[in-house]
């Protein structure tokens, strides 16, 4: 059995609030409250396929440690709206391309200020720092310039703007800013000569001697026809000093002492330049981009994500053209082959019992209806054309595991042992998916137990997706929904992926006279083509 | 330096791209036995002249600049194909080189270069003393202008100062460099300096910049490898700048080397013809819209060379004729007479002599070929769908002013079908201002052509005495209903020549 539980958070560091109480108040971008994201894995996570999902949306970010944000559903409501409102702004091109833009100078100040740890002749050292710096202080006035030009709504990004335009008026960062640009501008002056000669090394000041490189182009310029070829050999290189070059910067350090000595000055003036607000901004609006990133090219092939309107109760639930992202996912280009489903539980209306042929689309349409809810409660675009849900207080999920003969033996009892300490833990916010468990025994037996436990679960009052083959269970009472799983009529080998609400009849011929007009699933799709 | 023998304003491109239908023009105009010949077994000058032959000329003065260089290279072929022997001197020492030098540091590349420059140092030397010797035997413009250009650019004076500046940089073991401090304060924007202007700055201003030095010791390893890097970093910038020098000076010579070997081949094509008694003589270009186009004595070049004896010569008055069917006796001359059409027009546009006594005609836009071919060995059309489909591939090609020549085609059919088709693609083509010689068995086609009337067809035949011989001659002549098949099968089954 699996389930989520949110008790047994694990609360992860609480990042400084912004130093100065002069300057607008912002936390997150992700939480409009407070709420801390949590490490371990919902366990319903792998029967429903999201822990291939999640590697898929975090793959490529790995620095940003996004996914313990994929591991949190909101508690409240107010969060979802609070999250969509930030990824409608982003996906604006101009304000994405300046998030871009900032997130890579960030990364590229993190890079330096590893090196700055990591290397060891001070001379580069400290100008690794002072470029991160400068880096640093570019990115973000370039960043504050950017979104002060662009129009968000969210409240998250509009509180974010507030803060950095307070920031970059600071007197802290404006010192910062205008001394690592002096002091680079002042080593980027210096101008050296070597000369080499049977291994001895003489460093000087450039005296203005003339280039070579120009007397021999101009000694072949009656030659030239158009672009030559490049014939410029990468000299191996470690992108790092070695000793000779170090001894050479410390010889040019003392040809020109005032700009090093500036530097050195710098370098301990200015410890931990790097703002936590704005750090902790860096890496929590990446969530928003990594899944933008992920279903981009699934929106391209034609699948339809929307942001759901959240609704009170499970007897309003409805939604269109839903499909499984896991699946999606994989199919990547070809997901315009992905079948879309609808569902919807109508007034006191709360388990859809799906049946239907091996292979037709059951359990991946039970994993459709639990990620719905799951991407529902993070608050991100849900896999569906249109989707009006319910947030669950809970997740569970109970697959059966078919083709696993060790544990065939009790499973029966071990299956109901899950199912009570599951009804014991739901509430009527809960969502609980059942697939094919209580089968493991005669026909007889599994109606019985079937109809208990549907009895249970709508006493309940939690929503509930059970895959079942037994048809019985289809027709139990107010609370049951029959969905089938559709077959072509002519080849019931083939199958449509295709879920709809009707009675379970064990087979699927009603279709036959639609096929025969051509209006069956897969024909209608291909006479009308894109 | 420009060479501009093929051109006035431009470059030979010996790689670009040919027309759509040049695989089909060297099929049915067997360009392939008059490019053998060319060659003399030299596979580049195939090359150049076939590609000088399918891209065609499209101007009659470009052509006329052509034909004076031509008729310079014969008057002095011996100076030509001296001049073509350094060329390809020139280019092969590319190929020497590179059999002993890496590509793996900037010093190999200098070094590389320095020997590469020195031997094409060389060769400009002879290509200028050639040019002294004998450009005033020279009277076209192209090579008026080449030998004046190779006199004044490459004098004495310039030679030197290139051996200088190759001596100058042999040093492999110093280097005089300036730099400015990069990431990570490293240096950065490493320029190789002319070092004696320290000595000379220093001389002027004795109080001038104090320098600090340091020596790598000898058994330090690590450390000279990094001196050599550094070294290699100085030096990179002129590394290059020789080395697309040398890949400029090359380029010179294999410019020179493709567009001499135009000329060469056509020296070696006039010997040949000349060697077998077949006349040759510089075509009369004409503006594409003009409409006179005739001949005396044309012959197919390239069949002179499959026959003992010259070929036969046909003399066609075509003058405003839009449309030209040649009918008539199997095995009497009608392929040969429509290659030789075909070839004089690229011979002409190429700039070269014709196979003619006299040859004057329009420039053609693009010149196509529709011959009868044999079944389709892929068998994925029958022959007339196959023939159709050549066909669309022309339409989409062919514009006003083109030439079309049809070699029985539609004949995949029968009479009836094909003269329908036939005639419904020769009115569309000739009305869209396309010139058809049409050679055809089509007795339908050709009989409802002719009773036309038009003013702009002109109707051939293959000429067959009354005893059945065929004289291998066109001449004016309405479409007759037989092709003479019958006296193919006499002759065949060794049965008695007679008329019908």
């Amino acid at each position: 059995m699996t389930q989520t539980d949110r008790r047994g958070v694990h609360a992860e560091q609480v990042p400084a609030p912004a130093r100065s109480s002069a300057r607008a108040k912002f936390g997150s971008i992700l939480f409009d409250d407070v709420q801390e994201a949590r490490t371990e894995r919902p366990a319903f996570f792998i029967d429903l396929n999201l822990d291939q999902v999640v590697d898929g949306i975090v793959g490529g970010r790995d620095d940003y440690n996004l996914t313990p944000f994929f591991h949190t559903p909101v508690e409240r409501g107010d969060t979802v709206g609070y999250r969509h409102e930030v990824f409608r702004d982003l996906e604006k091109d101009a304000l994405r391309a300046a998030v871009d833009e900032f997130a890579a100078a960030m990364r590229r100040v993190r890079s330096y200020l590893a090196l700055v740890e990591k290397q060891p002749y001070v001379h580069e050292t400290q100008r690794w720092f002072v470029d991160a710096a400068a880096t640093y202080c570019g990115l973000v006035r370039r960043f504050a310039d950017a979104v002060a030009g662009i129009e968000v709504e969210s409240r998250g990004l509009r509180r974010f703007r507030g803060y950095l335009a307070g920031y970059c008026s600071s007197p802290v960062f404006a010192s910062l800013e205008s001394e690592a640009h002096e002091v680079i501008d002042g080593l980027q002056a210096v101008r050296y000569t070597v000369r080499i000669k049977a291994g001895r090394v003489t460093v000087q000041a450039y005296a203005g001697e003339s280039d070579y490189t120009v007397e021999v182009e101009r000694t072949f310029a009656r030659f030239r026809e158009g672009a030559a070829e490049d014939h410029l050999v990468k000299v191996p290189d470690s992108g790092s000093m070695d000793h000779v070059e170090a001894r050479i910067a410390e010889l040019v350090s003392r040809l020109f002492p005032a700009q090093f000595q500036a530097l050195e000055v710098f370098f301990r003036a200015h410890g931990d330049f790097v703002d936590p607000v704005i750090a902790r901004f860096d890496r929590e609006v990446q969530f928003y981009l990594a899944y933008a990133d992920y279903i981009q090219p699934l929106t391209a092939a034609g699948l339809a994500f929307s942001y759901p309107v959240l609704v009170d109760g499970w007897g309003e639930t409805a939604v269109e053209g839903g499909f499984d992202l896991a699946l999606a996912g994989k199919a990547g280009s070809a997901a315009g082959a992905i079948v879309p489903n609808d569902f919807a539980l109508r007034g006191a209306e709360r388990i859809l019992v799906v049946t239907g042929p091996n292979q037709g689309g059951k359990t991946t349409f039970a994993r459709m209806v639990g990620q719905l809810h799951y991407l529902a409660a993070l608050g991100v675009p849900v896999t569906a054309g249109s989707a009006r849900l319910a947030l669950a207080d809970q997740l569970f999920t109970l697959f059966g595991k078919r083709e696993d003969i060790t544990t065939l033996h009790g499973r029966l009892d071990e299956e109901l042992v899950q199912v009570r300490a599951i009804l014991q833990q739901a509430t009527s916010r809960s969502l609980i998916l059942l697939n094919e468990v209580l089968s493991s025994t005669t026909l007889e037996d599994a109606v019985y137990l079937g109809n208990e436990v549907l009895g249970r679960v709508a006493d309940r009052g939690c929503a509930t997706v059970w895959v079942t083959f037994v048809d019985e269970l289809a027709d139990t009472g107010a609370a049951t929904v029959s969905m089938m799983a559709g077959v072509h009529p002519d080849d019931p080998s083939q199958r449509t992926y295709k879920i709809a609400r009707k009675p379970a009849d064990g087979r699927a011929y009603a279709s036959a006279l639609a096929e025969k007009y051509g209006l069956s699933y897969p024909r209608l799709r291909h006479r009308i083509s894109p | 330096m420009k060479v501009r023998l093929m051109d006035r304003g431009r470059d030979f491109d010996p790689e670009q791209s040919l027309p759509a239908q040049a695989d089909t023009l060297e099929q049915d105009l067997e360009l392939g036995t008059l490019l053998d010949v060319i060659a003399q077994g030299d596979g580049y000058l195939r090359t150049i002249a076939q590609r000088s032959l399918l891209s065609g000329l499209q101007e009659v003065d470009a052509i006329r600049y052509r034909q004076q260089i031509l008729a310079d290279c014969l008057k002095h072929p011996a100076v030509v194909r001296a001049l073509y022997q350094l060329a390809v001197k020139g280019v092969e020492t590319k190929r020497d080189a590179r059999f002993y030098w890496f590509r793996d540091s900037p010093d190999s590349v200098l070094q590389k270069s320095i020997g590469m420059l020195g031997l094409l140092a060389d060769g400009l030397r002879q290509l200028r003393q050639l040019a002294d010797e004998n450009a005033s035997g020279f009277d076209s413009e192209g090579f008026t202008r080449l030998f004046t250009a190779l006199r004044q650019e490459l004098d004495e004076e310039y030679l030197q100062a290139v051996a200088e500046h190759l001596h100058g940089l042999r040093f492999r073991r110093d280097a005089f460099m300036s730099a400015s401090l990069g990431r990570a304060n490293r240096g950065t924007n490493y320029v190789l300096r002319k070092p004696e202007e320290r000595t000379l700055l220093q001389r002027i201003t004795p109080s001038g910049p104090a320098g600090y030095s340091f020596t790598i010791g000898e058994r330090d390893e690590y450390g000279m490898q990094a001196l050599a890097d550094l070294r290699g970093r100085g030096i990179g910038l002129v590394a290059n700048a020789l080395a697309q020098s040398t890949d400029h000076v090359l380029g010179f010579f294999g410019l020179l080397r493709a567009e001499l070997g135009f000329y060469v081949g056509c020296l070696n094509l006039h010997d040949q013809l000349v060697e077998r008694g077949v006349a040759t003589c510089f075509p009369d270009p004409l503006a594409p819209h003009q409409g006179v186009a005739s001949a005396g004595g044309l012959r197919d070049a390239a069949l002179a060379f499959h026959l003992q004896q010259p070929p036969v010569g046909n003399d066609v008055d075509a003058d405003r004729k839009q449309l030209v069917i040649v009918t008539g006796a199997n095995q009497g001359g009608k392929t040969t007479f429509l290659r030789s059409v075909g070839l004089a027009q690229l011979m002409m546009q190429a700039g070269m002599f014709v196979a003619a006594d006299w040859f004057r005609a329009p420039i053609c836009r693009g010149l196509f070929t529709h011959f009868k071919r044999e079944e389709d060995p892929t068998m994925t059309r029958g022959k007339l769908e196959e023939e159709l489909h050549r066909m669309s591939d022309i339409a989409d090609q062919v514009t006003a002013n083109s030439l079309l020549l049809c070699n029985e085609s539609f004949a995949a059919t029968n009479e009836r079908e094909g003269s329908e088709i036939a005639h419904q693609v020769l009115q569309a083509m000739t009305e869209a201002g396309v010139r058809v010689v049409f050679v055809t068995h089509l007795h339908d086609l050709a009989e409802r052509v002719h009773r036309q009337q038009l003013d702009a067809a002109l109707f051939l035949r293959a000429e067959r005495t009354p005893d059945g011989n065929r004289s291998f001659r066109i001449i004016p002549g309405e479409p007759l209903p037989t092709s003479y098949g019958q006296d193919s099968y006499r002759r065949i089954f060794g049965l008695p020549a007679g008329t019908r």
